[in-house]
């Protein structure tokens, strides 16, 4: 009796608990079901535009749980479809990587190399068919896995567009990331080097769908899928339109003012103190028998400012070789140093005394920073200049630099277009050209009228400026900001 | 001919510049990089020239006796010891017979630059030199404990080449650019003399806007310093910087455009 009571019990017990748990799962299918939102709509994908392709941009409305209905969406999950052969490209690009890292080892015989080596050949087996002699020379034999790992992974490549054009067979989908709620676009972008893991291929047929997610992130509301959408490059930038417009005007002011300078008007041009001073520091520097330091700055040859320098260089020097005066041009930069070389070799040769021309006028010191301010700072307080000249492109340095000729009792002279730093020469230079003065030096000097009229071209590109930051500001007040700075709106 | 050739060089890839501004297409991106490479080999070959007359000048120094000359030895022993180091790392633990080869090289490069500045006995120093070379070169060939790399950057790993460089080079680098903080307190002093109105406007703004930071005041002065610090910076400050930025903009278009169209050469040593 006692046996039969405890069999029923157990078996009421059983019932019972198997009666929970189908209640427990009906429940949870209940709430999975009523907490799916609902999904977002109108997925679209594109090309994006004004790059250089590899990029798709993926755009959707949000759910009607997002912000509203209720409001169960904490953020969308972007996927794309990928098919298989994207794997395959990734293991390639894999065993691609580590055959070039093992090329420069292969002269290494010891335990851990060779089980590298071991590892890549059963890699290289699983993947490509072509076989390799593995006895051969070790470095012959890694060439000849590079080569047709190299062969392999260029035939996946040009099979992509095929298999994305299979879809929906022979793939999964990838997700590609995550944003949050009330957030309706995101851009796929990825690198364009097939080498990269990023990379995303043009000219494929991808396929997006977007999940709207909840807290729980298995249940969320997924739309359909959007495609096929391709990437691709552009061969414009429209983005860019208003600065190529700028440069189209300002380029044919420039060529108007140069034709006009050329028929022999008399344009007027602002004396500048700072160059008109350089003659005068120059005859000191002779009168006291000291040098005349000029620094180029830390810019190379390529910066603007290093070329406007280099014309100011070519000019001191020319005056430096008539008044038969020392020249001393420390430079930070192989290039820049060899440019102002030839620069000042040609000024020795305008004023007829070549032979004056000193191979260690202009040198080289360092490309490091403060060693090199380190080292124009010695030759300052050895030399004791009669005239520091600084043009060019500085940074942090210039302070160092204009202070120590101060203490070296030099005129100093100093012309950057470096914003931050144009208060330090100011505060410690006898003379400052700011910012465009520096560019203008050539023009001054040279007093060409082809130069001066580019000059005048400046001078009403700049009045353009003006009158259109005065009809911006009537523009916002009348309310029409918006409208009237969209005009000039530049995207990247 | 060797002046139209660099001008029409100049044309060609400045014209070109400007139109991959506007082309974002790969097939553009790659002959831009494809010519930033070439700066690159470029920069490496005026390296060469540029350590060349780094050496030149040191040794024109040395035989000269010009003031401070023994330091042009630094010099060339700091040029010569990280080049060597950079090249070179032992193959184990075991350094081997490593710090004789470095000592053989260096008496080696000494012997060199002791046989181009010396007056006198200069075949005992070249004799020298062939005989530490000799050294050096025996030792490299026979002694397996360290070798040379010269495709990878194992020799930047080397002991003594992060030794010289993390323990003497960064603090000396450090050294000179904390003296900023001294050359900056001498400049302010000199630019904020009250010599006339103008010198006086900026002493007052610059006290406001030194002052603005400072904790103690925060109580007496309340919000009343911030906000004229901040107009000072956002609407004086900020409006004068941006009319100087225009301007170098405007002269950068016009300087470029005047380097592809040949009218400004001044960088070809004709102004």
């Amino acid at each position: 009796m006692r046996y039969v009571l405890r069999c029923v019990l157990v078996a009421a017990l059983l019932i019972c608990g198997t009666a929970y748990a189908q209640t427990e799962d009906m429940v949870e299918d209940t709430v999975m079901t009523a907490m799916a939102p609902a999904p977002a709509t109108n997925v679209n994908a594109f090309d994006t535009d004004n790059d250089h392709g590899h990029s798709v941009t993926v755009t959707w409305d949000l759910s009607v749980d997002d912000g509203g209905g209720t409001g169960a969406v904490t953020g969308y999950e972007i996927h794309r479809w990928s098919p298989a052969e994207m794997v395959t490209l990734d293991s390639l690009r894999g065993l691609l990587s580590a055959v070039e890292a093992e090329l420069p080892n292969v002269a290494d015989s010891s335990a851990e190399a060779n089980l590298r080596r071991d590892s890549l050949r059963l890699r290289y087996a699983a993947l490509i068919a072509t076989s390799v002699a593995v006895g051969d020379d070790l470095d012959t034999e890694m060439k000849a896995r590079r080569a047709a790992v190299k062969e392999a992974f260029l035939a996946a490549l040009d099979g992509l567009p095929a298999a994305h054009a299979r879809y929906p067979e022979n793939g999964n989908w990838q997700l590609l990331g995550k944003v949050a709620a009330g957030v309706s676009t995101y851009s796929d972008a990825g690198g364009k080097e097939p080498t990269a893991s990023s990379f995303i291929p043009d000219y494929c047929g991808f396929h997006y769908k977007v999940h709207a997610l909840t807290a729980d992130e298995t249940v969320y509301g997924e739309t359909a899928p959007f495609g096929p959408v391709e990437c691709y490059g552009q061969w414009f930038n429209t983005g860019r339109v208003p600065v190529l417009l700028a440069v189209l005007i300002f380029g044919a002011l420039t060529i108007i003012f140069v034709s006009i300078a050329r028929r022999g008007a008399d344009l007027y041009v602002r004396p500048l103190a700072g160059i008109e001073a350089v003659d005068d520091a120059i005859g000191r520097a002779t009168e006291m028998g000291r040098p005349i330091l000029y620094v180029l700055g830390l810019g190379t040859a390529a910066d603007v400012a290093t070329i406007a320098s280099f014309t100011i260089l070519g000019r001191v020097a020319k005056r430096v070789a008539e008044y038969q005066t020392a020249l001393i041009v420390p430079t930070y930069e192989p290039i820049v140093m060899t440019v102002a070389q030839e620069v000042v070799k040609s000024s020795y040769l305008d004023a007829g005394r070549p032979d004056d021309y000193k191979d260690d006028t202009v040198f080289f010191v360092t490309q490091s920073q403060f060693a090199y301010v380190a080292a124009v700072n010695g030759i300052m307080l050895r030399e004791l200049p009669a005239t520091c000249v600084y043009m060019g492109k500085f940074f942090a340095e210039s302070l160092l630099l204009a202070e120590t000729g101060a203490l070296a009792g030099s005129i100093q002279i100093a012309g950057t277009d470096e914003i931050a730093q144009i208060p330090f020469f100011i505060v410690a230079c006898d003379y400052t050209l700011i910012g465009e003065e520096l560019y203008a030096a050539s023009a001054y000097l040279g007093r060409e009228p082809i130069l001066l009229g580019s000059l005048k071209a400046q001078d009403y590109a700049k009045a353009a400026v003006v009158v259109f930051a005065l009809a911006g500001l009537l523009a916002s007040y009348a309310s029409w900001g918006h409208v009237f700075t969209d005009l000039f709106k530049v995207t990247n | 001919m060797k002046r139209q050739i660099p001008l029409a060089l100049v044309f060609v890839f400045g014209l070109f510049m400007i139109f991959q501004y506007f082309v974002p297409h790969e097939k553009s991106e790659w002959v831009y990089e494809f010519l930033l490479d070439w700066i690159l080999v470029i920069g490496i070959f005026a390296l060469a020239l540029g350590i060349w007359s780094l050496y030149k000048v040191s040794v024109d120094k040395i035989r000269a006796r010009k003031e401070n000359w023994a330091y042009s030895y630094v010099t060339l022993f700091g040029l010569f010891v990280m080049i060597l180091f950079g090249f070179t790392a032992p193959n184990g633990e075991s350094w081997g017979l490593y710090a004789v080869f470095v000592t053989t090289a260096i008496l080696t490069i000494l012997m060199i630059i002791q046989t181009m500045v010396a007056k006198s006995q200069k075949g005992l120093y070249l004799g020298l030199a062939g005989l530490f070379l000799a050294a050096s070169v025996v030792i490299a060939i026979f002694d397996g404990a360290w070798s040379f790399h010269f495709y990878t950057a194992e020799g930047l790993q080397n002991y003594w080449f992060r030794a010289f460089f993390d323990h003497i080079l960064i603090p000396i680098l450090s050294t000179m650019f904390s003296l900023l903080a001294f050359f900056i307190a001498s400049a302010a002093y000199r630019a904020f003399r009250a010599r006339n109105l103008l010198a006086s406007l900026l002493l007052i703004s610059a006290l406001i806007v030194m002052l603005r930071f400072n904790p103690y005041l925060q109580p007496i002065m309340g919000d009343y310093m911030a906000k004229t610090s901040n107009w000072l910076m956002n609407v004086p400050n900020l409006a004068a910087q941006r009319a100087i930025v225009i301007g170098i903009g405007l002269g950068i278009v016009a300087t470029a455009l005047k380097v592809i169209l040949g009218i400004e050469r001044g960088y070809m040593g004709k102004g």
